[in-house]
């Protein structure tokens, strides 16, 4: 496709007022190459999901430039630019909308027009690198909250996506599913930017990560020296669960 | 289909009727109740043959007869009103057991009872035989509003987690002391609902959120195109062609 200098997503001098005249973004600048796993921390309020939202156009930004792929984020390409990004929203009640699995997993390629065999291929490749090819056919209210939240992401790999936006992804989830869904993401060979508070899973899967606070950039670097700072984690309101030590976690890869 | 989704009113099975493409059998419920509401009221046996027509379908669709009976008992509040007819409407009386009935009462009460009753025996036998899903499937193919359908498909999709979270409001207000005793507590269950309602429209908002970020445009993609044969149109419409035979000569002899 591409070539791989291009990178997946840059985000450039983006600001955004909600209409009420309350101001979100006060200019974000980042980068993010293909094949990169990088975690968006920030404490609540700080603007994480209002990002999200302009990653794919469903929010358009007062001034600023957000660049998928080369593809600008804009009137023009928003169907492509809403294919190249997935965002796996936090509840997959919200996420999951249609009577069954396999047509929830359709629904994304279905509307770029996709269908019959080539349609069923893709859901069930989809289905199957998350592990839940065998709950096609179940009804998504059926499945526990961590086999939703594996679908929610499996409606969003059908898609093929360019980069793969999780909003929260390990809330909610017992610790069995966290890993079980850390190993799915690991798996897959796909650009994603994880927004999140969860600052062990950050560091368990994201090399890299970036700090948002009060609408900036406030930090960019590896994501186990930024954990271990700990005047700037108190600076924007980040602080580490009880008896967690970033520097005693060894990182595999 | 899968069998995940299933409802109360449906049976599930194997039979002919079951196999039956959902549209075809949709068409063929509302032209059999078309032509019995047709029939003259004064042809009794037209009715009985009706009757034996469906008991046919029942007997294809191994439907057993209990389970069809109590299914009726659904129609009891409506035709509650029928049964009062004879003793309220003008016109020639007659004497039964010494209680005064009115002619034209009567006959319009055995109308309404025996048009209901049929009307109500198909549909229960429609829904036993056809998994919701496949309904919203044949309605979609009958070229039914799409709206309309949307609407149908959101409401098998979310009925039970908006049932879900009324329980847990209720929960939340057990746990605090509230019971609702009389007249004076329907503030806080009017105060509930409406809760109930803003979290409900908060959530279709973040639905539909979801599905512009996979592509939504405004029209459902079609992910299975239900398709029927000649013959299994011919099969499906036997039983409203022979009700029109049925009902021809109720209006000739």
């Amino acid at each position: 496709m591409d070539d791989a200098v291009t990178p997946s997503l840059e985000v450039a001098g983006l600001a955004f007022a909600y209409p009420d005249g309350q101001q979100a973004l006060f200019g974000v600048d980042f980068t993010v190459a293909r094949g990169e796993r990088v975690a968006l921390l920030g404490p609540n309020g700080a603007g994480k999901t209002t990002l999200v939202l302009h990653l794919n156009g469903i929010l358009t930004a007062g001034a600023g430039t957000v660049t998928v792929a080369g593809l600008p984020v804009g009137k023009r390409h928003m169907a492509e630019i809403r294919r190249r990004v997935g965002i796996v929203f936090q509840d997959p009640d919200d996420q999951l909308f249609m009577p069954t699995v396999r047509e929830d997993v359709a629904f994304g390629p279905a509307a770029a027009g996709m269908k019959g065999a080539e349609l069923e291929q893709r859901v069930r490749t989809a289905l199957e690198s998350v592990g839940m090819a065998d709950f096609a056919d179940r009804p998504p209210h059926h499945l526990s909250f961590g086999q939703r939240r594996r679908v929610a992401v499996a409606t969003v790999l059908a898609m093929e996506p360019e980069i793969l936006v999780l909003d929260e992804p390990s809330s909610n989830l017992d610790p069995a599913s966290r890993r079980e869904l850390a190993d799915i993401l690991r798996s897959l060979d796909v650009t994603v930017l994880m927004v999140t508070h969860d600052l062990p899973y950050a560091l368990e899967l994201c090399p890299r990560a970036l700090i948002l606070s009060e609408g900036v950039i406030a930090a960019d670097g590896k994501t186990g020296e930024l954990l271990s700072d700990d005047a700037l984690m108190r600076a924007h309101r980040l602080e580490l669960p009880f008896g967690f030590d970033p520097r005693s976690v060894t990182m595999g890869a | 289909m899968g069998a995940g989704h299933a409802h109360r009113l449906y049976r599930h099975g194997h039979s002919p009727v079951h196999a039956l493409p959902p549209h075809t059998k949709l068409a063929a419920v509302f032209a059999f109740v078309v032509v019995v509401v047709s029939t003259p009221r004064e042809a009794m046996w037209a009715f009985g043959l009706y009757a034996a027509l469906l008991a046919c379908v029942a007997y294809t669709a191994r439907v057993p007869a209990g389970f069809l009976l109590r299914r009726l008992l659904i129609e009891v509040p409506f035709v509650a009103f029928a049964v009062l007819m004879p003793f309220v409407a003008e016109g020639d009386q007659v004497t039964v057991l010494g209680v005064q009935l009115s002619v034209n009462g009567l006959w319009g009460a055995w109308n309404v009872l025996a048009k209901g009753t049929l009307g109500v025996a198909a549909s229960v036998l429609l829904a036993a035989t056809t998994e919701l899903r496949e309904l919203l499937l044949g309605l979609q193919r009958l070229k039914l509003p799409p709206l309309l359908v949307q609407i149908a498909s959101f409401m098998i999709r979310y009925g039970d987690v908006i049932t879900d979270e009324m329980r847990r409001m209720r929960i939340a207000r057990e746990s605090r002391g509230f019971e609702a005793r009389g007249i004076r507590h329907w503030g806080v269950l009017a105060k509930s609902a409406g809760a109930l309602f803003i979290r409900s429209y908060e959530r279709g908002e973040r639905v539909h959120l979801a599905m512009v970020s996979r592509g939504y445009t405004g029209s459902m993609p079609v992910i299975d195109e239900v398709t029927a044969s000649r013959a299994q149109w011919s099969y499906a419409l036997a039983l409203p062609c022979a009700a029109l035979v049925v009902c021809l000569l109720g209006w000739t002899l």
